[in-house]
């Protein structure tokens, strides 16, 4: 295949991929030549030759237009293909965000109504579009929950809660906001383990971050005690949105206690993945965190929409005021769905994940026998037994023209297949899914050699990944010619 | 009527409830408590796709659009050429509707996309490795104060006070954060000797070459990293941080190939020198083969990041801006040495051609005497924004109103997508206030 | 399996103690076999001070990173270049060519609150037939 070169090998001296102006003005002297560059290696390469090189390269690559990929905690949900016309439009992509206001009032509309939408679904009073992605935003809403406190003059509060069954982006914001991290145990349902958490619950806990559903797909069933038991004791209950497409248009975050959220744009609403980003990940908050949002937010008065900085705000995280491209992706799919389109989308979802559940349960090891989520968790622990590991069942997955689901994640379980299928996908993939997970379920009985060696049919075999880690080749090198 | 995104007929649904054992999919829900169950949601009508494009295509056009204004506005956000290639590839959806590359055999196309990505930032830069792209310029800054003091075990970071002031900001946010410290110091003056990095912009806010040596030596004197902030496109001119000594370099790859998009995406590009490489936080990919020796893909060093590290992990970023990355990179290899070092070429000459004739007006001036690449300051006679009104009336994004930092100050960018026209007539406009 | 001459910590670090109040430091067989292939290696430098129970480096795979230990307290006399160089030697040898330090005991009465070879297979033993979910 034509991708076994790099730029470098189809580079030529004299070649370019586009067209430029010439100086239509007079020149002016350059700067003193120690100022200067003296070379500049970049490849050159004709239009044509860049353009089958990158189609070469696409053709290697899965993607939800190429088929199932249900990546648990990852929502890979189709992607409507007008999200792209949208982002195009001159008046979406061609603006800068420093603009003076009067000229982007459509962009401003759209960003407030946005804000008012991601509010109205979570149940919560504002919302900040700034976070560029769901770790960001997770960060924000830790840092929300540290002004908070420093606001009330508590100087007690220095540990968050994380449960044992978080995402790895939880503990590592956590520690980028100076907080100690606290653990809470989940009982043999899933479900926080009540009696750990009283435990570990008092006055110099700032936040429980809690993921609901939970990483496991299930959503626990105690949490307004939960809230109840964390806001007696003075602290906040937080939410990594991640997982809101068990509920959308069912439930309300705010409902349940929380007093922040982050959500992920790129998840629930359909915005593309890329390849792994752009996203966007927005914090929703109750009143009493108002004050303290990332500056900016928008505002509208009298019909004139305008940006400002909450009265106490943690400051700035990004440049600007976040990925508006991706904003206006969501917005759209919002439009496009109204309340009754939004819990379509969560009872398909829930559907789907309960229908792989029952049927996949013969074969597999279910750590949590209860209905599930948007999302199923299994273990591979019985073709463990036979020599078989969860690595090998998601690579022979790829013989079949099929993404493997996420591995090895939660870590509470052992050898861990996470499965989310997604509202838009249809019974007749979801069953065709089924057979080759119960072909391969055959195969570690019968032919486990034919799963040790997988995959076979794809571009690349099983990679070296510890010879990528023992001696790391990142880059190549090209070396000097004189600048044009 | 059906969603065209929930292939499910209702003849589907019901044979899955009988499979699953369930009369209804309420009855999926019973883990929920009922009082918080049926929550109702005030939003408004859905609409169909014709109707959507109508009604995006309606706030869209409220938007004074820069394929209808000339643009003279820079300060972190550029209005530069962008060929079709690259909106092309990335309008692929084996790239755009793909995720992180977890399984590499199968994303080859990303991964290998990346590796370039990766190599064309370090020839670009001058700099040994580079990760795989952060958010934005600003979290990329950020992240590499941050960096420093793990790296030099020092809780002060050094700011200059002629970086960008959205970049202090950030930088100011992530690192008090951690209950690090933050200082901002003039670079002719001394900086603290307990501080772990100085963080520097080349060209500055204001446009300017910085004497960047002199501030690389003010670092490393006290053992500090000297991270530098750099503008992708002047990179083809001017010497590059690799060169010249920093530690590390980030910038925003919006720049490159990328619309400005009213702020976002953006793309954070991150590179340093090899020896800090286990503490550069991203991700990376690197090259290996398979088991037939094939050459491939992968993302490698994962120890560093969030999902092995948890909370010793440098950073928490799992989400990047990996199409704008692939953006950057066909952008990069279209254009080639040659085509980029035109383009900063062009934007220079036409930068100083419109701060010469500027220059000359009557109760205008350059506030600074140093090298400037594509943006510069200008003292105007009257406040700004009565300025930036008269231009817009004509059809005319004029400069950044900087008055609160320079008297009449306004900050004013020329790129290669502005012609002469445009420059006269903002010239002749500025000269009649 | 476990060299009888050994003594280990609970953190499955191993010490051969030497003549002249030495010991070379290692990795247990467990540990590596946790791991999976070592792809990297953080051990302190010759001098650096190093106390009993505290974190004196750490140990990268493709998949994990964990810290190694200081079995006794002492200092730091040399470290092995060559494990540094091919980080799979902890997973092929760990208890012979795969050492990582060797130290200069300062409390060598520390050594008696390690666990002798038939006291870390019994461990080993229990740990592996723990079943995890």
């Amino acid at each position: 295949m034509s991708h076994h070169y790099l730029l470098p090998d189809i580079s030529q001296p004299g070649k370019i991929g586009c067209s430029l102006p010439a100086l239509d003005v007079p020149t002016t002297e350059l700067p003193p030549g120690e100022l200067l560059r003296q070379e500049l290696e970049l490849p050159e390469v004709s239009e044509v030759e860049l353009i089958r090189y990158f189609t070469a390269l696409s053709k290697l690559n899965y993607g939800v237009d190429t088929g199932f990929y249900p990546l648990g905690s990852c929502t890979m949900k189709y992607n409507p293909k007008w999200h792209e016309d949208i982002a195009r439009l001159a008046g979406c992509a061609s603006i800068h965000p420093l603009q003076p206001e009067e000229s982007v009032q459509g962009a401003l509309q759209l960003m407030f109504e946005l804000q008012e939408y991601l509010a109205e679904i979570t149940g919560m009073d504002l919302a900040s579009l700034v976070p560029m992605a769901g770790a960001h935003g997770e960060f924000t809403g830790l840092l929300l929950a540290k002004a908070y406190h420093q606001d009330r003059g508590d100087k007690a509060r220095k540990r968050i809660l994380l449960t044992d069954s978080s995402h790895g982006t939880n503990p590592a914001s956590v520690a980028m906001c100076g907080f100690e991290i606290g653990v809470v145990a989940s009982d043999s349902e899933g479900n926080v383990d009540m009696k750990n958490l009283e435990s570990v619950m008092n006055e110099q806990v700032a936040a429980l971050t809690l993921t609901m559903p939970t990483t496991l797909g299930l959503f626990d069933p105690r949490i307004l005690e939960i809230s109840q038991l964390v806001h007696e004791k003075g602290g906040l209950l937080g939410a990594d949105g991640a997982n809101l497409n068990a509920f959308l248009g069912q439930v309300k975050f705010g409902e349940l206690g929380y007093d922040y959220v982050q959500l992920n744009l790129h998840k629930t609403f359909s915005t593309p993945h890329g390849g792994g980003g752009p996203g966007s990940g927005p914090v929703c908050v109750k009143e009493n965190l108002a004050d303290f949002l990332p500056s900016p937010l928008v505002t509208k008065h009298n019909g004139t929409c305008k940006f400002l900085s909450p009265a106490k705000s943690i400051g700035r995280i990004a440049n600007f005021h976040g990925n508006f491209g991706v904003m206006c992706k969501a917005y759209a799919y919002i439009r496009s769905l109204g309340a009754a389109g939004l819990k379509e989308v969560s009872e398909n979802a829930v559907l789907n994940a309960n229908y792989l559940k029952e049927k996949l349960k013969p074969y597999y090891h279910l750590p949590y026998d209860r209905t599930c989520m948007h999302e199923v968790v299994f273990s591979g622990r019985r073709q463990k037994a036979k020599g078989v590991h969860t690595v090998d069942i998601a690579k022979r997955l790829l013989d079949y023209g099929l993404h493997p689901p996420t591995v090895y994640f939660p870590l509470i379980v052992d050898e861990a297949l996470m499965i989310e299928p997604t509202e838009t996908e249809s019974k007749q993939t979801l069953d065709s899914f089924i057979e080759a997970m119960k072909e391969i379920a055959r195969d570690v009985e019968e032919n486990p050699g034919i799963l040790h060696t997988a995959p076979h049919n794809t571009p690349v075999k099983r990679l070296d990944d510890v010879r990528a880690a023992r001696n790391p080749d990142l880059r190549w090198e090209m070396r000097s010619q004189g600048v044009g | 009527m059906p969603s065209p995104y929930v292939p499910n007929t209702d003849a589907d649904r019901s044979t899955m409830l009988r499979e699953i054992g369930v009369g209804s999919i309420e009855e999926l829900f019973q883990d929920i408590p009922e009082k918080v169950r049926h929550a109702q949601f005030k939003l408004p009508r859905p609409l169909s796709e014709l109707e959507l494009k109508r009604e995006l295509s309606q706030l869209a056009s409220r938007n004074a659009s820069l394929d209808k204004y000339a643009c003279f506005l820079g300060a972190g956000s550029y209005r530069h050429f962008i060929p079709s290639t690259v909106e092309h590839v990335i309008g692929r959806s084996e790239f755009y509707t793909a995720y992180t590359p977890y399984q590499a055999e199968v994303s080859q196309g990303t991964l290998q996309a990346m590796y370039e990505y990766q190599s064309v930032v370090c020839q670009l830069t001058g700099m040994e490795v580079s990760n795989a792209g952060m958010y934005d310029g600003s979290t990329a800054a950020a992240e590499a104060a941050i960096m420093a003091c793990i790296v030099k075990k020092r809780g002060k970071v050094t700011v200059s006070t002629t970086v960008n002031p959205t970049y202090r900001d950030v930088i100011r946010t992530y690192i008090q954060a951690r209950n690090f410290s933050i200082e901002t110091a003039e670079l002719n003056g001394s900086i603290s000797s307990d501080s772990a990095c100085l963080v520097v912009q080349q060209p500055n806010f204001f446009g300017h070459l910085e004497e960047i040596e002199a501030c690389v030596q003010k670092a490393h004197d006290i053992g500090a990293l000297l991270i530098a902030i750099v503008d992708p496109i002047s990179l083809a001119m001017f010497t590059p941080p690799g060169r010249y000594g920093a530690d590390i370099a980030v910038a925003d790859g919006q720049a490159l190939g990328n619309p400005m998009s009213f702020g976002g995406p953006g793309l954070g590009i991150f590179a340093c020198r090899r020896e800090y490489l286990r503490q550069m936080p991203g991700r990376i990919v690197g090259r290996t083969v398979d088991v037939d020796g094939k050459p491939g893909y992968v993302m490698t060093l994962v120890t560093r990041e969030q999902y092995i590290r948890r909370e010793r992990a440098t950073s928490n970023i799992c989400t990047n801006e990996a199409l704008m990355a692939l953006a950057a990179t066909v952008y990069l290899a279209a254009l080639g040495r040659r085509g980029l070092r035109h383009v900063a070429e062009l934007c220079y000459h036409k930068a100083h051609y419109a701060a010469e004739r500027i220059a000359k007006l009557k109760g205008y001036s350059l506030v600074f005497s140093k090298p400037f690449f594509k943006e510069f300051a200008i003292r105007c006679p009257v406040a700004p924004s009565r300025i930036s009104q008269a231009l817009f009336k004509d059809g005319i994004i004029g400069g950044l109103d900087i008055s609160h930092i320079i008297d009449n100050g306004m900050l004013l960018c020329v790129t290669e997508m502005n012609t002469r026209q445009e420059i006269d007539k903002l010239v002749e406009i500025l000269g009649a206030c | 399996m476990n060299p009888k001459e050994y003594k280990y910590t609970v953190e499955h670090e191993w010490i051969c103690p030497e003549s002249k109040n030495k010991g070379k430091v290692g990795l247990a067989d467990y540990a590596q076999s946790q791991l999976g292939d070592i792809v990297f290696l953080d051990l302190p430098a010759p001098g650096t001070q190093v106390k009993q129970g505290k974190k004196m480096g750490e140990v990268e795979s493709v998949k994990a990173v964990s810290d190694i230990f200081a079995p006794v307290s002492g200092q730091v006399l040399e470290l092995n270049q060559t494990v540094i160089d091919e980080p799979g030697l902890v997973n092929k040898d760990p208890y012979g060519a795969g050492w990582l330090v060797r130290l200069e005991l300062s409390k060598p009465s520390e050594l008696d609150a390690l666990m002798d070879s038939e006291k870390y297979d019994k461990f080993v033993a229990e740990l592996s037939e723990e079943e995890p979910e």
